[in-house]
């Protein structure tokens, strides 16, 4: 089976042919840099997605989130449920981590900007 | 501060073109600056792109809006330029007399040696639509909505259809599904997406979004809100077909249909704007045809990407600090002229020699196995293949000291061609 797929990894939004036997990629063309190929493979077995959202702050208000790596993308709705209950101090610094290894993704939600601003 | 102050650089706005140009024009020897920024805090509208992908040519990984701002915040403040937030530049007059006024100085005027333009762009509005029914609430452009749910934490709405796929169309399709809305289509005039392929796929694809090519909203329907929209399939000519006429419940439409260059304090200083790119005509470096005044970012042209508005910001930021010292152009005059394939140039005009100069151009349409060919009358200077371009996606191609010094003519014609 050939599976065509469009890389989100950079602006540049290449187009991937991957060759599926089953679950086993038989080749990978189409890609210009190595993180391409690795988007194609996850993206074959267990795709991942980078979260970014708000997170409340405490006394009011919403400052930006991300988490710090990728988390499988079938969790990105259980993902926003906690991030939305989660509360952020309102003198948190970019970089803060709201939630730390969220759903044991190994990724944590970290604030991408100080509260104040 | 109410009487008349000097400057050698005033640059206006303190987005990511203004902050670039700031710190670009510092590190090459101006001190007497500042940067007067509308909204209360600097960093345009990178306060509320909080999404990823910024920053990849830059910095060499991957950021949201919010921190590819504080990256250059940092730089700015680390040199302690001086900027004043809150602050609204009224008026730029042809001998550089900035009129701005704030809450704590009132009205005031800087009288500048040169004046960087970098006031960003806007959203084209639904009045610019000519949408048929009533104005209900549940209206409102792509970015309005980004802010609110982005910086206020409020939702706009809950059953949403968007028109327009430009890439903040496409970010608020996801950005809404995330936060619980359903995005029942968005829906896109041209035959084409104008957004990023990795945008289509990761913020409609990964959700089931419908992405409805050639097609418009015909009707907007609800007395006091939204309760839903006609859509229709156009034909060739961009007409809607009657037949294809579809309704949509929906309490929410979004639009991402354009972006203008936010151009009124440059029209008022004189300086002529491109008829395609709404921004002002420049040279290399990017200096509008007042000596000394330079435009640079979305002001200029609309960009893709952010990294691009940084490069063109700090260009213009070391030309600035060069007419401080005393440095004038001018030693060429070269045209650049576009065949209507390729739809515009920036810069459009080479009046120097000396260095490599970057020529950034968006075409009209979608072209697959064409050759981009720059040309001195019949001398063919410049022959590169391209297996596809598109509107969405600025191109560049480099114009050497080489090439213009040997030129015959004084017009380089910009065209795309059959490969």
């Amino acid at each position: 089976m050939i599976r065509e797929l469009t890389c989100i990894v950079c602006p540049k939004g290449c187009q991937l042919r991957v060759e599926l036997c089953g679950k086993e990629i038989k080749s990978i063309t189409g890609h210009t840099c190595r993180r391409g190929e690795e988007y194609a493979k996850t993206e074959c077995t267990a795709p991942r997605r980078t979260l970014t959202t708000t997170a409340p702050v405490e006394g009011g208000g919403v400052v930006p989130v991300k988490t710090d790596a990728t988390v499988p993308k079938e969790l990105l709705f259980e993902c926003m449920e906690l991030v939305n209950k989660a509360y952020v101090p309102a003198d948190a610094e970019v970089g803060y981590i709201v939630i730390e290894n969220i759903l044991g993704t190994g990724a944590n939600v970290v604030t991408t900007r100080n509260v104040k601003i | 501060m109410s009487s008349c102050i000097k400057k050698d650089l005033v640059i206006i706005g303190g987005g990511p073109a203004g902050m670039s140009a700031a710190v670009a024009a510092y590190d090459a020897g101006v001190r007497d600056l500042i940067i007067l920024e509308r909204e209360s805090s600097l960093g345009g509208i990178l306060k509320q792109c909080i999404h990823n992908g910024f920053g990849l040519h830059r910095f060499k990984e991957e950021l949201t809006g919010p921190e590819y701002a504080y990256r250059y915040e940092v730089q700015v403040r680390e040199r302690n330029i001086p900027f004043k937030t809150g602050t609204m530049v009224l008026d730029v007059s042809s001998d550089k007399i900035v009129t701005a006024m704030n809450s704590e100085d009132g009205i005031f005027t800087i009288e500048a040696k040169t004046i960087i333009l970098a006031m960003g762009c806007r959203e084209r509005p639904k009045g610019a639509l000519n949408i048929a029914g009533k104005r209900p609430a549940g209206i409102f452009t792509a970015g309005t909505a980004q802010k609110f749910v982005n910086m206020n934490g409020y939702m706009p709405g809950n059953k949403v259809v968007i028109l327009g796929s430009g890439d903040i169309g496409l970010i608020m399709a996801r950005r809404m599904t995330l936060e619980g809305a359903k995005v029942e289509a968005v829906c896109e005039l041209m035959p084409y997406s104008g957004g990023l392929a990795r945008n289509i796929e990761q913020c409609l694809n990964d959700f089931g979004i419908p992405l409805m090519l050639s097609h418009t909203v015909v009707e907007i329907h609800g007395k006091d809100r939204v309760t839903g929209v006609t859509i229709a399939k156009v034909d060739e000519n961009r007409k809607p077909i009657p037949e294809s006429r579809k309704y949509i419940e929906c309490d929410t439409l979004l639009l991402s249909v354009g972006l203008l260059p936010e151009n009124e304090l440059t029209k008022a200083a004189g300086i002529s704007l491109d008829r395609i790119t709404n921004g002002a005509v420049v040279d290399q470096n990017r200096q509008t045809e007042i000596e000394g005044v330079y435009a640079c970012g979305n002001v200029l042209h609309v960009h893709d990407l952010v990294d691009f508005v940084s490069e063109e910001a700090e260009i213009a930021g070391k030309a600035a600090a060069e007419y401080i010292n005393g440095k004038r152009g001018g030693e060429c005059d070269v045209k650049l002229v576009t065949d209507g394939k390729v739809r515009y140039t920036v810069p459009q005009k080479i009046s120097s020699a000396d260095e490599n100069v970057t020529v950034y151009f968006r075409v009209a349409d979608v072209y697959r196995d064409i050759r981009i060919i720059v040309r001195d009358g019949e001398n063919v200077l410049i022959n590169k293949k391209k297996i596809k371009v598109a509107p969405g996606e600025m191109e560049t191609v480099t114009v050497t000291p080489e090439m213009i010094r040997g030129m015959n003519g004084n017009t380089l014609s910009f065209s795309i061609e059959n490969a």
